[in-house]
């Protein structure tokens, strides 16, 4: 019997395949993967410095091990250049490989601004853990990091660094912390947190180029300014792989197209994780994934089960200011209502009913999360 | 009384205080936590995940 094929060894891979063998010992699993295949914890990156961790102590297990615990061959450093859903089978270094069922769990691409100079090719994105190895090279001995995106992950950065004791500059073309997760009001703590950490905002501008210096990097900003950097991340939101399913005829979106069932518009083709729309959202967190790999493991043991998502809230993992935010549905008619106090902003969105719809908590105020998630209604 | 830490999301379990929000009372072992008890931040199962001992 041709294998159940995964292909991605990411969060998403690794745990539909733990999910899928609980249910099913017997069925040969086949894992491809384009880097190491060693298991690691994404959400562990951003707060390393803190944490202490050096790069090896992130590896949580080693691909063999995976591949035992796993009972699955996993192929490293091997990337899928088709996919042949009527056929069955997927191309990858030219070998023609036969499926029973296909995961995508392919992830998602940083975005990359398309900058000018001599030093662009030398920005770095950290979206996996080879990333983070290089970004973590590139910092020794080194004083100052220029990020470019004041969103969840360009913050959660800055505050590794700040706390790191670097020099951190900010670029973002808007005027707040993680303006499209948070209403202003729990924003502004966050700002003036990292602001007293010793980050140097720089709102409303973009990094148009990067020119290489006798020490390290200068970024020249759309206003005429310019930042002196040693190392340059930038961090500007993460754009699903699509491509592969695309060119299969495959229907994608935003993201692979999946439905209830995690099952793409192919045959026996499914999608998972950063690379997944389903109810028509990408949603690159944990708890979605662990939602749709629970699902997924059932659907493909025969069992009925559809994806439903509970409320979901998001941790933004700032030590500098603790942040749990749940956002209101897209688009949704509404207000924001908050209060603060010494212990943190408190944010709730109520809709035209004025029913909770989202919250948004810092500091110690985010101890109320769970009694608020449990009042939402999604 | 110790304290563990989820290896996907960083959670920290203090045996101690437990997880009263979690319906877990302050002082249970990590080892009385329900099999079927999730990361209240990233939702990967106890039984799944290794929650390791730090200082």
């Amino acid at each position: 019997m041709h294998p159940i094929i995964v292909i991605g060894s990411g969060l998403a891979g690794f745990t539909l395949a733990r999910e899928w063998r609980k249910l099913d010992a017997a069925t040969p699993l086949r894992i491809l993967t384009t880097d190491d295949g060693c298991f690691y914890s994404k959400p562990m990156l951003s707060n390393a410095l803190a944490a202490g961790k050096t790069v090896q102590q992130l590896v949580n297990k080693p691909v063999a091990q995976m591949a035992q615990e796993l009972d699955a061959e996993i192929s490293t450093r091997i990337q899928v250049s088709a996919i042949d859903p009527a056929n069955h089978t997927i191309t990858a270094n030219g070998e023609t490989i036969h499926y029973s069922r296909l995961v995508l769990a392919l992830g998602a691409d940083p975005i990359r601004l398309p900058l000018l100079g001599d030093g662009a090719d030398a920005v770095l994105s950290v979206n996996d853990l080879e990333d983070y190895a290089s970004f973590r090279r590139n910092l020794e001995g080194k004083q100052r990091v220029a990020i470019l995106g004041a969103g969840l992950i360009g913050c959660e950065y800055a505050n590794d660094l700040l706390t790191g004791g670097y020099q951190v500059d900010i670029v973002d073309p808007g005027n707040r912390p993680l303006s499209s997760l948070l209403p202003p009001e729990a924003s502004a703590p966050l700002q003036e947190a990292l602001g007293k950490l010793g980050v140097e905002w720089h709102w409303g501008v973009k990094a148009e180029a990067v020119g290489r210096t006798d020490g390290g990097f200068r970024l020249a900003l759309s206003d005429g300014g310019s930042i002196d950097a040693d190392v340059v991340l930038s961090a500007i939101g993460l754009r699903a792989r699509t491509a592969l399913a695309a060119t299969a005829g495959i229907a994608v979106k935003r993201g692979i197209v999946v439905d209830n069932r995690l099952r793409t518009s192919a045959t026996d083709v499914y999608a998972i994780g950063d690379c997944a729309e389903a109810q028509g959202k990408v949603l690159p967190f944990v708890m979605p994934l662990m939602q749709q790999a629970r699902t997924l493991a059932r659907v493909l043991t025969g069992t009925a089960a559809e994806l439903s998502y509970p409320a979901m809230p998001i941790v933004v993992k700032t030590p500098a200011c603790p942040i749990v935010v749940c956002p209101p549905a897209q688009g949704l008619a509404g207000e924001w209502r908050s209060s603060q106090t010494q212990q943190g902003v408190r944010a709730c969105f109520y809709d035209t009913a004025d029913t909770l719809r989202g919250f948004a908590l810092t500091g110690q105020a985010t101890a109320e999360k769970n009694a608020l998630a449990q009042q939402l209604t999604l | 009384m110790k304290k563990f830490q989820c290896v996907v999301c960083g959670w920290i379990y203090d045996e101690a205080a437990g997880a009263p929000d979690e319906g877990i009372a302050p002082g249970t072992r990590w080892d009385d936590v329900p099999d079927s008890w999730a990361c209240p931040d990233c939702g990967v199962g106890k039984s799944d995940f290794e929650m390791v001992e730090i200082a």
